[in-house]
């Protein structure tokens, strides 16, 4: 059954998550994200699932590894501050492939910054965060509504890739209310992680023998198998096999870059015969689009490219559009940290597809874009006004 | 009956890394044993490390293991527990893992009393990184990072956690292994948050760095250091300066255990209307 609700960004990732399947959430108090945090622990225990406070931002995310280890849909919700104590934690994820949700609710930094105000400055972080080289997917809605279906889309994507998948929302969604119509449950798309068919003694946790992505088996279901944050072998041992580890190293990248047609959504809006685009992600798409529809009523040609999920990049989608355009405004609720991912994929030309071997295999077939590349960016704690955006297109049409 | 190791154990993943003579591998003896008297099966059981020499031993045994990140072996218990309240969930950990940055861990494990047994395996020091010292380094002991003497106070880790909450804590070491096992099963068994200091020698790290290189010297030293309980009873304050006392030290069976504190309050939960 449909539902209509009225709610805020944070309370959308709430339903989000229990509709995806999350069961298990584990949790520190920080502002702007403690009603996510709050929001489960009222609905979890109704259905049995489990909700912990625990003593540190570190102990959550690893507890929700071990929640996810232990067969449930984990998630973990945090802010800045937070987010950059989960790190090594999140790395581990990344490297003994165990599902994960980390809900990003981006606040004003560094450090404790503007604890209750809006920035898109951890973008870069949820992309290199963790040491080492790592695959990650980040997602980025723009709207209450999205704050729903995207957390369900990051579950889905967590379960089938057996990796942590973050969603980075901004204090400025958080606690944007709006009228917003939920699908009925049975239409939702749920995806749920492969466990194994073999017999135990012929099941090891990476045996890219089912695929780059092998089955995960819960603890305690017969399935007794070795975890660990060291490079490893198909057992889950510790290996140092410089040829072994490559090709390991190499899949874990792959498996995101080899799937980004699929995951790496996007929304062009305004877009088929546009001069000027503007490319903005998250809740500053909202004004960037107010924008647009300005421009187009002045009789400027300006549309819109959203990407949705931002990693991996919708890269040949941008490129596409950067074609024909005379002028790419970038703009983003901090100092300039997408604008370099942007640059490098319009105006260099390159998609990377996947690494194989130690090089990196581009798309090249798409142009270089001749159009000029400027910016609309603030880091003050307020969000980007359509107006700013608006002024920029006019000096550029 | 004798023990079948081989049951218990990743035979292919042998020889084990640990240096000869190392007290490991007698704890991790211990614990097995523990295991086969209860007669668990392999599959009910989930055993979680951290980092540093100690923490290899979840690679060794045939359970549903976990070899995670430095310090949060506990963190990372908890959650394997809660959502499996049903099943054994073992940690091992070193001393600095367990107590330095772990510490947070620890004393929150302790405090909501949830039915995870850590076994510390206390040798004094970080072995795995070459030998700088840990919280338990005695006080005037040279380690790496100690070169002129410890300064540091040393942490008694049976007060730590007793005063944090634990319900079941007892001290033994590498010099009687047998006692070792008994604390051990006797730890399983308790329903909360059990833990068990176990003494072990680090020859390499610790002992040449304060000539006790050789294993069974060291050994011999741990046993000097340490006093049984019942003995410790007949001893005054004086007597015991410097003397660690080994055995059951607490029990507590009354404190409610965390996982089924949760699952009551998720009944309570399920009792109220609404979403």
């Amino acid at each position: 059954m449909k539902r209509t609700v009225v709610a805020n960004g944070n309370e959308m990732v709430v339903e989000g998550a229990i509709d995806a399947g999350c069961r298990f959430f584990a949790g520190y108090p920080i502002t702007p994200s403690s009603e996510i945090a709050e929001g489960m622990a009222k609905r979890l225990p109704k259905i049995g699932g489990v909700f912990l406070q625990m003593e540190d931002e570190i102990a959550s995310v690893a507890c929700a590894i071990g929640g996810s280890l232990g067969g449930k849909k984990s998630m973990t919700a945090s802010s800045g501050p937070g987010i950059s104590l989960k790190q090594e934690g999140i790395g581990l994820a990344c490297m003994a492939e165990i599902p994960l949700v980390i809900i990003n609710v981006m606040r004003g930094g560094p450090s404790t910054g503007l604890p209750t105000r809006i920035a898109q400055a951890d973008v870069m972080q949820a992309r290199w965060g963790t040491h080492g080289d790592h695959p990650v997917v980040a997602i980025c809605p723009a709207t209450v509504k999205e704050c729903y279906t995207e957390t369900i889309r990051a579950f889905n994507i967590a379960e089938e890739l057996r990796t942590p998948v973050y969603v980075l929302t901004d204090a400025f969604l958080a606690h944007l209310s709006e009228k917003v119509e939920l699908p009925d449950g049975k239409e939702l798309k749920i995806v749920n992680r492969k466990r194994p068919s073999v017999k135990p003694e012929d099941y090891y946790p990476y045996d890219t023998g089912f695929g780059d992505v092998p089955p995960i088996a819960d603890y305690f279901s017969g399935y007794r198998f070795h975890v660990t944050g060291l490079n490893h072998d198909k057992t889950g041992f510790p290996d140092i096999n410089p040829v072994l580890q490559e090709s390991e190293e190499e899949r874990l990248i792959n498996k995101v870059l080899r799937r980004q047609e699929k995951i790496a959504t996007y929304e062009n809006y305004k877009i088929e015969d546009a001069d000027i685009v503007i490319v903005a992600y998250g809740s500053n798409a909202l004004g960037a689009k107010e924008a647009v529809d300005s421009a187009r009523k002045a009789g400027i040609k300006a549309g819109l490219f959203r990407p949705i999920t931002i990693w991996p990049f919708p890269s040949i989608a941008l490129q596409q559009v950067a074609a024909s355009a005379k002028h790419i405004i970038v703009t983003e609720v901090n100092l300039g940290q997408m604008v370099y991912e942007i640059e490098r994929i319009i105006l260099g030309g390159r998609a990377v597809t996947e690494i194989k071997n130690g090089n990196l295999i581009f798309d090249t077939r798409h142009p270089r874009s001749s159009a000029d590349l400027t910016t609309v960016l603030q880091a003050n704690g307020t969000p980007i006004r359509p107006n700013q955006i608006l002024s920029r297109i006019k000096e550029v049409a | 009956m004798a023990v079948e190791y081989e049951k218990y154990l990743r035979m292919d993943k042998f020889p084990h890394y640990w240096c000869p003579g190392c007290g490991n591998g007698v704890v991790l003896k211990a614990f097995i044993q523990a295991v086969d008297e209860l007669g668990w099966s392999n599959n009910d059981i989930g055993m979680v490390t951290g980092i540093g020499c100690s923490s290899r031993a979840s690679g060794y045994v045939d359970f549903n293991t976990m070899h995670t990140i430095h310090g949060r072996a506990l963190a990372v218990a908890t959650g394997i527990k809660m959502s499996n309240p049903d099943k054994h969930v073992v940690v091992i950990a070193g001393d600095g893992d367990a107590s330095a940055i772990g510490g947070n861990h620890l004393i929150h494990a302790c405090r909501r009393n949830i039915d995870i047994t850590l076994i510390i395996i206390n040798n004094w020091i970080y072995g795995m990184t070459g030998g700088q010292y840990s919280p338990t380094t005695p006080t005037g002991s040279i380690a790496a990072t100690m070169p002129y003497g410890n300064a540091d106070p040393d942490f008694d880790l049976v007060n730590l956690t007793i005063g944090a909450g634990a319900t079941f804590v007892a001290r033994s070491s590498v010099a009687e292994p047998v006692m070792l096992k008994n604390y051990i099963k006797k730890a399983l068994a308790h329903k909360g948050f059990s833990v068990i200091d176990a003494f072990s020698n680090c020859h390499i790290q610790w002992g040449r760095k304060n000539r006790f290189g050789d294993p069974v010297k060291l050994v011999k030293h741990i046993k000097s250091v340490t006093v049984s309980s019942a003995k410790a009873k007949r001893m005054n304050p004086d007597e015991l300066k410097g003397l660690f006392v080994t055995g059951i030290l607490y029990e507590n069976n009354e404190k409610k255990e965390y996982t089924e504190s949760y699952f009551d309050m998720v009944k309570r939960a399920q009792a109220k209307g609404g979403k």
